[in-house]
């Protein structure tokens, strides 16, 4: 769906996206992660045409970035609002015909939508009379009324209550489900992991990491697992000395202990359950597959001591 | 285009609609109008205030007879007791005043004039002007000149000052009217591009303070924006004043029939307003001054043509700059510091105008003020009621035409970035930075 090659957007005294390559494929949720001021903004301008970059270019669907591309896509900003005085039903019908849907079409369309969120009575609202959560799905509305193909959505969720979340989540799943691509910026990892199949990691102007969320996992995991067990006849086992494997953490609750461990090379689970086995009574085994979180962190923070994941 | 006409529609139409608009749209007139009408009320009150009766009580025995009555005064004459008649006065009704000319008058030139309530300053002056014309009579009489042929001679002179008009006619100048004019326009333009170039920078501060302006751009362009909020303003700004001018038309029409009737005090109230010209003779000498060729002797046609014209010019020149300021703020208070010199050039026309201008108003520095895109829609408007050549109105026009494209250039790459930048404290430096990005 859209390819952004080489992206350089330079300030004049930083610069806030530095060669920048990324790859969203048609019909897929595109995670765009990265702390605070990593560039998402400014790369999430650049796709709106907002502003342009110095250097690199934007195809989208096949086609070299133009203003026509604009009537295609939707975009909620994270700095979002409405005209306070302007009733709700004239607002949205003035943003669905900047995107170029004609006057019935529009009427229609937010008509409809409305009757689907259940809030056809606002129409004639003023929006300094809705509650923010309230605004929120006005805004919502406005960004997919025209129905576009690309969908970017900046901290779609922030100062959402959890019920209204969800709805919207729902939504925004439809509509990829419709065939929608949709670009989802945020820095909360929790909702990536639920929602996102690809995704871009952004970190001080450059590209850190990318790919399908699973594969990302996967080239994460290392070889890790939590075995829970409970002493056999009061010996406490030795896990010192052995090759096997290395503890990584150990847990003691009232009636059993948990460790972490991490296979050395060249053995595998196997031989550390036979090893085990003859010396205490495993209750239960665990490979640990690091979170999105996890992985956000240990990119952003540029730590080794993160004990989740290994640093060849 | 096709989207820089919806952005205009609302701006336009929302305002249009507010019953803010309707308020002034139909106040004002009627403000004016209003102030109009009770001039004549007050005029016509005043006169009868000044309406006053002189009891006189002549002890010199000979000035009672030369005393006239006139509209402003009525003398009444009795031998009654003196305690006697003071004791009326308390009781007796408006604006009666007791006149005692002593017996001394001539030498000592002292009389007392009690009255009833407040002495009025206009019956003051009607009775001392009458006394000093029987001191002066007095005094003609003594040195054996004859006061009648005198007071016949005439030094009234009239100055026809005529203006050569480009087509080589001489025509009736009246440099009063223009002078009014001139500053009545001045007034209204400088008042109006304040006014609207201020809605213009609210308008850009209200849709960056709400955010919504991250949602407009994503489906238009920033000067897209701009524009369409500048010129939607604008046109909201010519319908205030065609209404203005319609309305005010058709009051006056309405009103003025149902005042000229009353012709005594139409007459009056004119009549009044001339007697701050110096010299006694004055009042007579004006009254001859004609109001309506003088009025007839102005273009109406070209003024409002004119009017439009540097109204809409400034109007575009100065919001595009007001645009740029909103953009680089966050609230108005924060604007102050930006609006102030921007407004400058606008001020300094507007200020030299009630000296430079009005008396000069061909001079170099009046010429110049009229050329200079930022002073000339305050500038070239004092100088139109006077008479100014075609083709120095076009060069002013053209040349305005000409600094709106600049200063909308030059406001456009300070508002695309402006209405991004949240929460940053512009200074002039920033702004400078802004200007200078690529997109």
């Amino acid at each position: 769906m859209l390819d952004i090659r080489h992206i350089v957007k330079q300030y004049s005294n930083h610069r806030a996206l530095d060669d920048v390559s990324l790859h969203v494929p048609k019909g897929s949720i595109f995670g765009l992660l990265g702390p605070n001021g990593a560039g998402k903004t400014s790369l999430i301008r650049i796709i709106n045409q907002i502003t342009g970059p110095d250097s690199g270019e934007i195809y989208f669907d096949g086609e070299l970035l133009h203003p026509k591309h604009i009537e295609r896509i939707g975009y909620l900003p994270e700095e979002r609002g409405l005209y306070k005085k302007m009733k709700i039903g004239e607002q949205m019908l003035y943003l669905a015909q900047l995107k170029g849907l004609s006057k019935r079409d529009a009427k229609q369309r937010i008509q409809r939508w409305f009757e689907k969120l259940q809030i056809e009575s606002w129409w004639d609202k003023k929006v300094e009379d809705l509650s923010k959560g309230m605004q929120q799905k006005v805004q919502f509305v406005a960004t997919v009324v025209h129905e576009p193909d690309l969908i970017i959505l900046d901290e779609p969720f922030s100062g959402f209550d959890p019920v209204n979340a969800q709805l919207i989540q729902e939504e925004i799943l439809e509509l990829n489900k419709k065939g929608a691509t949709i670009i989802y910026s945020t820095h909360r990892m929790e909702s990536v992991e639920e929602l996102c199949d690809n995704i871009a990691l952004i970190n001080k102007s450059k590209k850190v990491l990318d790919g399908p969320v699973r594969k990302i996992k996967r080239s994460y995991q290392n070889q890790m697992y939590v075995i829970e067990f409970k002493e056999q006849d009061g010996i406490i086992p030795s896990f010192i000395g052995t090759s096997l494997f290395e503890v990584v953490e150990e847990k003691t609750t009232t009636d059993s202990r948990e460790v972490t461990i991490r296979v050395q090379e060249d053995n595998s689970l196997n031989d550390i359950l036979l090893y085990l086995i003859s010396q205490v009574k495993i209750r239960q085994v665990k490979e640990v597959i690091p979170s999105m979180h996890d992985i956000f962190i240990d990119q952003v923070s540029g730590s080794t001591n993160n004990k989740y994941i290994h640093h060849a | 285009m096709h989207k820089i006409l919806l952005i205009i529609n609302r701006e336009y139409f929302s305002r249009v609609k507010k019953k803010s608009f309707l308020l002034v749209t139909f106040l004002v007139p009627m403000l004016f109008i209003g102030m109009y009408v009770a001039i004549f009320f007050l005029t016509k009150q005043s006169y009868e205030d000044t309406h006053a009766i002189v009891h006189v009580v002549d002890e010199e025995g000979s000035i009672a007879d030369q005393l006239k009555n006139n509209k402003n005064i009525t003398y009444s004459f009795s031998n009654t007791d003196l305690q006697e008649q003071i004791k009326n006065l308390k009781n007796g009704a408006k604006n009666t005043n007791l006149l005692i000319i002593p017996a001394d008058f001539y030498t000592a030139r002292k009389i007392e004039l009690l009255s009833s309530g407040k002495p009025n300053i206009g019956t003051q002056n009607e009775v001392r002007s009458q006394l000093r014309e029987i001191i002066r009579n007095e005094q003609y009489r003594k040195m054996g000149l004859n006061a009648d042929r005198i007071r016949n001679i005439n030094d009234n002179i009239q100055i026809a000052a005529k203006e050569v008009t480009e087509t080589g006619d001489a025509k009736d100048s009246h440099t009063e009217v223009a002078m009014g004019i001139a500053m009545g326009l001045c007034f209204l333009i400088y008042l109006s591009l304040v006014l609207f170039g201020t809605q213009v920078m609210r308008g850009v501060i209200e849709e960056k303070s709400n955010r919504i302006v991250e949602v407009v751009i994503s489906s238009v362009k920033p000067f897209q924006l701009m524009m369409g909020k500048i010129i939607g303003i604008g046109l909201v700004g010519i319908t205030q004043f065609v209404l203005w001018i319609i309305l005010s038309l058709t009051l006056m029409t309405i009103f003025s029939t149902a005042l000229f009737n009353d012709k005594e005090v139409a007459q009056q109230a004119m009549g009044r307003n001339m007697r701050e010209l110096p010299g006694e003779q004055s009042t007579t000498a004006n009254a001859d001054f004609d109001w309506m060729a003088a009025l007839d002797s102005v273009d109406f046609t070209e003024l409002t043509i004119c009017f439009f014209v540097f109204f809409f010019g400034g109007y575009l020149l100065y919001s595009a700059l007001f645009a740029a300021v909103g953009s680089a703020v966050d609230n108005e208070t924060e604007a102050g510091q930006f609006t102030m010199p921007i407004t400058m050039p606008l001020l300094i026309p507007y200020v030299l105008s009630f000296g430079v201008l009005i008396n000069d108003p061909h001079g170099s520095i009046a010429t110049w003020l009229s050329m200079i895109p930022f002073t000339s829609p305050v500038a070239m408007l004092v100088r139109i009621p006077f008479g100014v050549p075609t083709w120095q109105i076009v060069l002013s026009a053209a040349l305005l035409i000409g600094g709106f494209i600049l200063t909308t250039w030059f406001a456009a790459r300070i508002y695309r970035v402006g209405i991004l930048m949240y929460g940053k404290k512009a200074s002039l430096k920033e702004l400078i930075k802004w200007f200078n990005y690529k997109r």
